[in-house]
């Protein structure tokens, strides 16, 4: 049997793992990637609690709370290990928050929010699975891709 | 207790809230003419920016306040003021903060009275936010509920027409979640309940939602007849497509039971006959005049000492 690591370990950085399988460019997409960070991507690896998921290794990169919120819209039960001189140093699940401020435009085009009133979004969460959030303003509910796509 | 709060839904108030402010209305009903005299709101100004056309609510909201003794500032129309210069919302009522002590407030848009109400110290009161609520116009329609036919509870309430944009149903629905009433829906296809309002409200309420007024104008109590929203429809051939679509005439309204009534929140266009307002039934402009009574009871709730 082959036990050739598909994607290398990392020195330093973060490994986001158990990312939904197919979603892992859509979490790529709202992180901001400069030209010091070398990435690994895993598509549909397989996994024995997921079956199948994506995995995504970033060098020197170290995730703020904003992207950690996010990425629990994308991945809700995605795990995120911090990576220092190849050791885990900090293993955590990202955390769906009750209020999600400032990270998601609202899909209704006719609430104030998205009129360049000086306030952020602001969604309460209504349920996880399937992840429903509600707009604190005009009150409409988005799921699943709408969230995604208006990340 | 309503001193100093907002009013941005009717999820604001609770049954206690409802029942208080139609004491205090019957209280205006019938001190009417006093109530000038008395000046309960002396020296307290009434603030009413309307961003979008309207006669009854800001007219009754500035005849309420006239009537409690109070001033009325007013921006009637958004395009002689700084809106029209890009001025955003959350400035506007930064300033007009200071000019009054209430605030009423309509806009096309959603929740810009609960972002208006979030840069005001003073209290703000939701006279309509795009296609969301319009909390006032829905006490206005219970208290006419109420006063014409002695109770909410155990009614059979049939709506019918713009049920996606119309404002007025999705509060009135809210709102009658806290009564044992049956509810009847009727619109054209594509102009059905949202469904973010129906499932605010589909486990609290016995709804039946039906094609065809037929199948309930015999047993309603209440008929409540709305207009299509032209001003919400980005292609006007849609509109334009739909007018005509459900009309109100005196044979329809002759089939109603002897005690009930048809309401509507006005404006009306086509969708009830004209012949129908003379009918005993018809309690339209009614429930406009009870606009008076109720805003006078909401602002010296709100506002008063």
């Amino acid at each position: 049997m082959d036990k050739t690591l598909k994607i290398s370990k990392i020195k330093d950085g973060t490994v986001i793992d158990h990312i939904p399988a197919g979603k892992a460019l859509k979490v790529l997409n709202i992180l901001n990637i400069c030209e010091n960070n070398s990435i690994s991507i895993g598509i549909r690896v397989s996994s024995s609690k997921m079956k199948e998921k994506d995995v995504i290794k970033i060098e020197n990169r170290f995730l703020e709370k904003i992207e950690l919120d996010k990425i629990s819209m994308i991945a809700p039960r995605a795990s995120i290990s911090i990576i220092k001189n190849y050791d885990i140093i900090e293993k955590f699940s990202v955390d769906l928050p009750q209020k999600i401020m400032g990270i998601l435009k609202c899909n209704n085009q006719n609430c104030i929010t998205n009129s360049g009133e000086p306030v952020d979004s602001e969604f309460n969460l209504v349920s996880s699975s399937p992840l429903t959030v509600k707009c604190a303003y005009c009150k409409r509910e988005m799921s699943d891709n709408e969230i995604i796509n208006n990340l | 207790m309503l001193k100093n709060k907002s009013l941005i839904s009717v999820s604001d108030l609770d049954e206690g809230d409802i029942e208080n402010i139609f004491e205090k209305a019957d209280y205006m009903c019938q001190n009417m003419n006093n109530m000038r005299q008395n000046e309960p709101m002396k020296l307290k100004i009434l603030a009413t920016l309307f961003y979008e056309p309207s006669t009854r609510t800001r007219l009754s909201f500035e005849s309420a306040m006239e009537r409690l003794g109070g001033y009325v500032i007013s921006m009637a129309d958004s395009k002689t003021s700084s809106f029209s210069k890009g001025e955003t919302l959350a400035d506007t009522i930064r300033i007009v903060e200071s000019y009054a002590d209430i605030i009423v407030i309509r806009h096309p848009l959603e929740g810009a009275a609960l972002l208006a109400s979030r840069f005001s110290s003073k209290p703000v009161i939701n006279a309509g936010d795009g296609s969301g609520e319009h909390p006032t116009q829905t006490l206005v329609d219970l208290y006419t509920i109420k006063k014409e036919l002695g109770d909410i509870d155990n009614k059979e309430i049939t709506i019918i027409g713009d049920l996606k944009y119309g404002r007025t149903v999705h509060s009135l629905l809210l709102a009658l979640t806290r009564y044992n009433v049956k509810i009847n829906l009727v619109s054209p296809s594509n102009l059905k309940l949202p469904d973010y309002v129906y499932k605010e409200i589909k486990n609290k309420l016995d709804i039946n939602i039906i094609n065809d007024l037929e199948q309930s104008i015999e047993q309603s109590d209440v008929l409540y007849v709305t207009r299509i929203q032209k001003e919400r429809f980005t292609d006007k051939n849609e509109y334009y497509k739909l007018i005509g679509s459900y009309k109100i005439t005196k044979d329809e309204a002759e089939k109603m039971k002897e005690n009930s009534i048809i309401m509507h929140p006005l404006p009306r266009i086509d969708e009830i006959d004209a012949d129908v307002d003379f009918m005993k039934k018809a309690k339209y402009f009614k429930q406009a005049s009870y606009g008076i009574p109720i805003r006078m009871a909401l602002i010296s709730m709100i506002a008063g000492d």
